[in-house]
């Protein structure tokens, strides 16, 4: 009989195994849908700049009250999930608070700890709730938050805050069996924050508490796990991939464009230019210039999607969409998830895949927002975790011009100027040194 | 014009009498051809002069970087540009380059040395700043910008692309002026609306123009000039101030005009 819980919660535990890794070798897939790249380099300043922007949040601190907020809730995260390792060996072994023995003082200040940050992810997430919903924050309102990004953002929230609840209402009914001396309801000391909600607990019957405990640890267990798969569909899937997307960061300097290897050697065969490395330059990635659909942009690019929490503070600082353009640098970002998750989706199925007769370019992103772009980085620089919608939106430029000859007119007039009179503008490239006969003449 | 003349000397008269000048001055086709950056491309010739720098320019042989190509997505255009430009270069043996348009630094630093053009490159403002502060350009008393309030403008291809945030802000404390900021600045600055190739297209369609949003910020400071360091931010900035109707009392200047005029020269 006793071991009927322990079965349930094996199953429950591999089941959600089982799905979290499939889905994350669906996400994987995906990404690597994108074309190859080499961020293998510079490792220590790698780890340096994951450790900076990812762990330590050093780019959230741009805007301090939601960083400190924000701040709370991931490390709520990090050190609330060294319970879970308790509550799964429990599952597993049918102990409870297995713990609680060795540790004695200790996991009384370790399980305060987890209250204390329970608390404060509750305060957080009912903040940013009323952020969301109530203040007006205008990032949080933009055409492309309408509907599932916007339901995603609050079911993400009001889940984090109802399994804080289920800590502490299980910790408030454990204590209040503790006094009773039920078996297996070991001290752990006072609680100071569940507590506080064992008043009214006590009019209940022993077995309506222990019922209350034992649903709360399910609930929760259960539900992080279902939260746990949750996250690998939702905009919430940062709390991961925050870190590799850190990692791989572009370690140029923001205005380096990457030069386009196969248009070098047909410029060298042009004008008659041997290569200084001996052998051609491999171009044999190239498929079509620039980036039409999500495969003809690097894997990186995808994976950028994938990380993308849809915060919107590259929006915000968009000069375009300030001054009421099409152009979101978030929803750049959200058009290449969509799409990565339409053809993934499709080739697991057996589909058609990258066949399906869309692509990023023209069903998901338009050319008007394409067009809109100042590429000033501002968007880059306003990443928390280091996304650059620009390196996307320029490989998508590539394609407009060189495959479909379909950039505006009056930048089409501009290249025409450059070729012929080798500057943007229609003057005579025999007048560009007149500017100093003001400066010599007596 | 003044009455002084100035020497201007091109690549081919030095490397005509076998000499290589310290430095060549890359002018870039707005400050070869826009009317109102031709004056800072005086300006700043007038400095180099006045500090007895070995320069030369490149006179008619120097030609678009390509950076509007290719941030208009003409790749191959930009390529053509960029390899042409750097046999020129490097058939004169350039080692260090300095220009005063942002996009061409940002073009001839970051992207010509994957086409094999490797130079050591600075933009006008972190050259201003080293001669001030090697003494060779010193403003006695501030001259005539001394207390006045000039508010900087970065530009999005100096700041963000490249880092450079101070140097043209000591260049401004060199004339004893109240540098005011306005509310984005440095890494949260707001770009002037004609960057990535939008200097050479209409705006999409939207409910206002990109300059006119900086425009009012900058106008916000209180600040009677409004100093920028590059060709494309000097047009938007300029034009916007117009279309404010307050150019008689805000000027849009150049980080070189202003020490050249600093300066007396």
């Amino acid at each position: 009989m006793a071991y009927i819980s322990q079965i349930l919660f094996l199953i429950i535990l591999g089941g959600a195994t089982f799905f979290l890794v499939q889905r994350i070798r669906q996400i994987r897939k995906n990404i690597k849908l994108g074309k190859p790249l080499n961020r293998n380099d510079n490792t220590k300043k790698r780890w340096k700049i994951m450790l900076l922007v990812a762990f330590g949040q050093k780019k959230m601190f741009k805007k301090p009250i939601p960083a400190i907020l924000h701040l709370f809730v991931y490390v709520g995260f990090l050190v609330i999930n060294l319970e879970v390792l308790e509550f799964v060996i429990d599952g597993i072994a049918g102990t409870h608070r297995i713990f609680a023995p060795f540790l004695g003082s200790t996991y009384n200040m370790a399980m305060n700890l987890f209250e204390f940050l329970s608390v404060m992810v509750i305060i957080s997430c009912v903040i940013f709730l009323v952020r969301r919903n109530i203040l007006h924050v205008n990032r949080f309102k933009k055409i492309e938050m309408i509907g599932w990004p916007s339901l995603d953002a609050n079911l993400i929230l009001i889940t984090e805050i109802v399994l804080m609840l289920a800590i502490l209402n299980m910790n408030a009914a454990d204590q209040v069996l503790q006094n009773r001396g039920a078996d297996h309801y070991i001290s752990t000391g006072t609680l100071f924050f569940s507590s506080i909600l064992m008043n009214s607990l006590e009019g209940f019957s022993t077995e309506a508490l222990i019922l209350l405990e034992r649903g709360a640890w399910w609930f929760h267990i259960i539900g992080i796990l279902g939260f746990a798969i949750y996250v690998m569909y939702s905009k919430h899937l940062h709390i991961f991939l925050a870190f590799p997307n850190t990692y791989y960061s572009n370690l140029k300097e923001k205005g380096y464009m990457t030069n386009m290897n196969a248009v070098t050697n047909e410029v060298n065969m042009m004008l008659g230019i041997q290569p200084a490395s001996e052998a051609p330059i491999p171009s044999s990635e190239i498929a079509r210039f620039g980036a039409k659909d999500i495969n003809d942009l690097s894997w990186k690019n995808i994976m950028e999607a994938y990380s993308c929490t849809e915060c919107g503070r590259c929006t915000s600082e968009c000069p375009a969409n300030l001054t009421g353009k099409k152009l979101s640098p978030r929803k750049i970002m959200m058009d290449v998830r969509d799409r990565a998750e339409e053809v993934g989706t499709s080739l697991a199925k057996g589909g058609k895949g990258l066949e399906d007769g869309k692509t990023l370019l023209g069903d998901y992103t338009s050319h008007e927002e394409v067009n809109a772009c100042t590429s000033c980085n501002a968007c880059a620089e306003a990443c928390p975790i280091n996304i650059n919608p620009l390196e996307i939106i320029l490989e998508m430029r590539r394609y407009v011009s060189m495959e479909e000859s379909a950039s505006p007119a009056s930048w089409n007039n501009m290249f025409q100027n450059i070729e012929t009179n080798f500057a943007p503008w229609k003057f005579a490239p025999t007048d560009r040194f007149n500017w100093a006969n003001d400066l010599t003449k007596k | 014009m003044s009455e002084t003349t100035y020497n201007v000397p091109t690549m081919a008269n030095k490397a005509s009498k076998g000499e290589n000048p310290d430095i060549l001055f890359w002018v870039g086709c707005a400050g070869s051809f826009d009317e109102r950056y031709k004056s800072v491309t005086n300006a700043f010739v007038k400095i180099l002069n006045k500090v007895g720098i070995d320069f030369a320019v490149l006179g008619s042989e120097e030609a678009c970087t390509g950076d509007p190509a290719r941030r208009g997505g003409n790749e191959f255009l930009f390529q053509m540009q960029a390899v042409a430009n750097i046999q020129v270069l490097n058939g004169y043996n350039v080692k260090k380059i300095v220009t005063a348009c942002p996009h061409c630094f940002n073009t001839l630093k970051n992207e010509y040395p994957d086409l094999g053009g490797n130079y050591e490159v600075i933009h006008h403002s972190t050259f201003l700043q080293q001669l001030i502060n090697e003494g060779k350009v010193s403003l006695k008393g501030g001259g005539e910008f001394k207390g006045k309030k000039i508010t900087y403008h970065d530009s999005c291809y100096l700041g963000r692309a490249n880092n450079v945030y101070e140097a043209p802000r000591m260049v401004l404390e060199a004339l004893d002026a109240e540098l005011v900021e306005m509310k984005r600045c440095k890494t949260k600055g707001l770009c002037c609306g004609a960057g990535g190739a939008q200097m050479f297209k209409d705006a999409e369609p939207g409910n206002k123009e990109i300059n006119i949003e900086r425009t009012e910020e900058a106008l916000a400071t209180g600040a009677t000039i409004i100093a920028s360091a590059c060709p494309f931010c000097m047009t938007m900035m300029t034009d916007g101030v117009k279309s404010k109707e307050k150019e008689d009392k805000v000027k849009v200047l150049d980080l070189a005009e202003l020490i050249a005029q600093g300066e007396g020269l």
